[in-house]
């Protein structure tokens, strides 16, 4: 298996899953939140916040990639003030990429949780409420485990998004390798160099199984969480 | 348990107003029953008591204290909902337990409490199963028992026996009743059924609109009810209403014919009102007797306890019960002589003017 994959391919698989996962568990709890604020919440700025959660989904990759650059960059007032102040640093870092995947998945998994919350029966809620319990409560033993399979669901979509970015990652971060470059820019760099057919289609090859396995793991996931709890 | 009472209650949505001033007195340990066409805002009204729903004006006290600003967690009350609310997730002794976790109650307690709560509702061996798994009335049973347990002051139940088929309705509503003479918790209950209503409930309030048309035992509704409304919605088959004009010699009919009224009634002479009786006030007398209303039998619904005569009289078609069975046909010409006493007369407004 090793000898199959040259150290740059494994190495720019590793990264792949890394970035991925780390960007599918940060955004998760804001995920929710934000799912739960738009859905629920009564606010002024709601419209505006759902426009902004959504952006990711409707402007070229690339031109998020460059807003990430110009703001998280290390001359950008983001970047320069968690530089600063504590020592994290998003451009041409992994870290970077993670950034970048996050943002580009946190539309699909918001809308993901946000159509399961949806179904959530108001019922319920008020009932737990009736017979004592403070919202707080309720959210965590009532909403929280009704709309799980929706988490789950929305937490692939947003580990295959990351797993596949491209433009806002190579815009924001480059294409280092063993620092910022994935699957997707590795494959990218093997089809731009003479002789590079092989990894291109070797990597091709890992990030279909990889993406099949992670719809297999959800599935099974989901399929437990709802036997589990729901009818 | 504990007195309720609502003072001049409002509710808006927005612009548009849904309870427009409502006053209730509940006491101690009563069972009152909301009955009201669908849309009059009962549900809304037992919300704002669950405090699920803000007042927009007034005041609602449970107990000493006014609880207008108080969170549902902290009223002390249990709701039933129609659609029993049970969480899925639970199993039947989870949902049932689910007051007691929050309080903090000690497990062994729990589990006699829910124990003890099961038995009487007969769930005891349901106890493991899913909410998916069961039927109908046993979610029903499931739904109470987890607002018994919690052993409130008031218990509120929003049409909680609309899901289950005729024949398991009956039965519940033998069995709320019976468990609210073992409780005595002061309960609240709303229904757009009017049998419900009569035949649980130790006060009705019929609402209409957003407003009470009339606050009362059941009985008193039927017999005296104080608005056209209330005639027409409290008893099945609902009360023949006829309108006419009041002559010296009684109801005159726009045929001209005239109906002999025997009851005072503080409304002047020449007045538009109408004439209630109902289905069974209304006895078949062979046509043309005096003093009779002329009409034409069109239906007959025999029920076997009872016939219900649909006829066709002036003004339109009225409705006969007759206890017995009897031998007319469809077309036949009778007349309707009204049982003495048993009027009720209404004025334009609508509002009841005579005393039989
Ligand atoms: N959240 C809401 N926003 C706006 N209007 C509402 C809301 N909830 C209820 N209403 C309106 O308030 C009125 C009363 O509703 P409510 O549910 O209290 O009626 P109800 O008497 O319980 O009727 P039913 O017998 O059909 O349950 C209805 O016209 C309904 O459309
Ligand atoms: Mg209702």
């Amino acid at each position: 298996m090793t000898e199959w994959l040259s150290p740059e391919e494994w190495t720019a698989i590793r990264l792949s899953l890394k970035v991925a996962l780390v960007a599918m568990a940060a955004s998760l709890i804001p995920g929710i939140a934000a799912a739960y604020a738009l859905e629920r919440g009564r606010f002024w700025g709601r419209q505006a916040l759902d426009v902004f959660v959504h952006l990711p989904l409707v402007l070229p990759p690339v031109v998020v990639g460059y807003a990430l650059l110009i703001s998280f960059g290390r001359r950008g007032p983001i970047g320069a003030f968690l530089a600063e102040n504590f020592g994290i640093v998003f451009s041409f870092h992994w870290t970077g990429a993670a950034l970048a995947c996050a943002i580009m998945g946190f539309p699909l998994l918001v809308r993901a949780i946000r159509l399961s919350l949806e179904t959530v029966d108001r019922k319920l809620e008020d009932a737990a409420g009736t017979l004592g319990a403070h919202p707080v409560w309720v959210f965590c033993v009532v909403t929280l485990p009704l709309i799980l399979p929706g988490i789950i669901a929305g937490m692939v979509l947003s580990f295959a998004k990351a797993m596949g970015e491209f433009g806002a990652t190579i815009t924001f971060v480059s294409n280092i390798p063993g620092e910022t470059q994935t699957i997707p820019t590795a494959i990218y760099t093997y089809t731009q160099v003479p002789g590079g057919e092989g990894g291109a289609l070797r990597l091709t090859l890992v990030s279909v199984a990889i993406s099949i396995a992670a719809l297999w793991i959800s599935e099974w996931m989901a399929r437990r969480v709802r036997r589990r709890f729901l009818a | 348990m504990a007195h309720v009472s609502i003072r001049d209650v409002r509710k808006a949505f927005g612009t548009v107003s849904i309870i427009k001033g409502v006053d209730v007195d509940i006491q101690d340990g009563e069972f009152v029953i909301l009955v009201g066409p669908s849309g009059c805002g009962k549900s809304t009204l037992l919300r704002m008591i669950a405090g699920l729903e803000d007042i927009s004006s007034g005041d609602i006290r449970i107990g000493p204290r006014i609880v207008n600003d108080v969170p549902p967690k902290d009223r002390d009350i249990a709701m039933v909902f129609q659609s029993y609310a049970l969480y899925p997730h639970m199993t039947v002794a989870e949902n049932m337990a689910f007051s007691l976790k929050l309080k903090g109650v000690p497990k062994p307690e729990q589990k006699k409490r829910v124990t003890e709560a099961a038995s009487s509702l007969g769930l005891t061996p349901l106890l493991d199963r899913y909410p998916r798994q069961l039927s109908g009335g046993q979610r029903q049973r499931v739904a109470m028992g987890r607002a018994i347990v919690r052993d409130p002051q008031v218990f509120l139940f929003d049409e909680p026996l609309s899901n289950l088929d005729a024949k398991l309705r009956v039965q519940m509503r033998a069995e709320i009743k019976e468990l609210h003479q073992r409780l005595k918790t002061t309960t609240i209950y709303v229904t757009h059924d009017q049998i419900e209503a009569m035949t649980m409930a130790d006060k009705i309030v019929v609402m209409h609109d957003g407003i009470v048309e009339q606050v009362g035992a059941p009985l008193e509704l039927y017999d005296r009810p104080a608005n056209r409304f209330v005639a027409g919605f409290i008893g099945s088959p609902a009360m023949n209403f006829i309108e006419g004009r009041l002559g010296p010699d009684g109801l005159g009919l726009p045929s001209g014919a005239v109906l002999p009224l025997d009851m005072k009634s503080q409304a002047e002479a020449g007045s538009e009102i109408t004439y209630g009786i109902r289905p069974e006030h209304l006895q078949i007398a062979p046509a043309g007797t005096p003093g009779s209303i002329p009409a034409t039998i069109s239906v007959i619904e025999p029920t076997g306890s009872d016939t219900t005569l649909i006829v066709k009289a002036e003004g339109g078609n009225l409705t006969v019960v007759l206890r017995e069975r009897c031998a007319l046909k469809p077309g036949e010409a009778v007349a309707l002589k009204p049982v003495p006493r048993q009027a009720h007369l209404f004025d334009a407004q609508g509002k009841r003017i005579a005393t039989a």
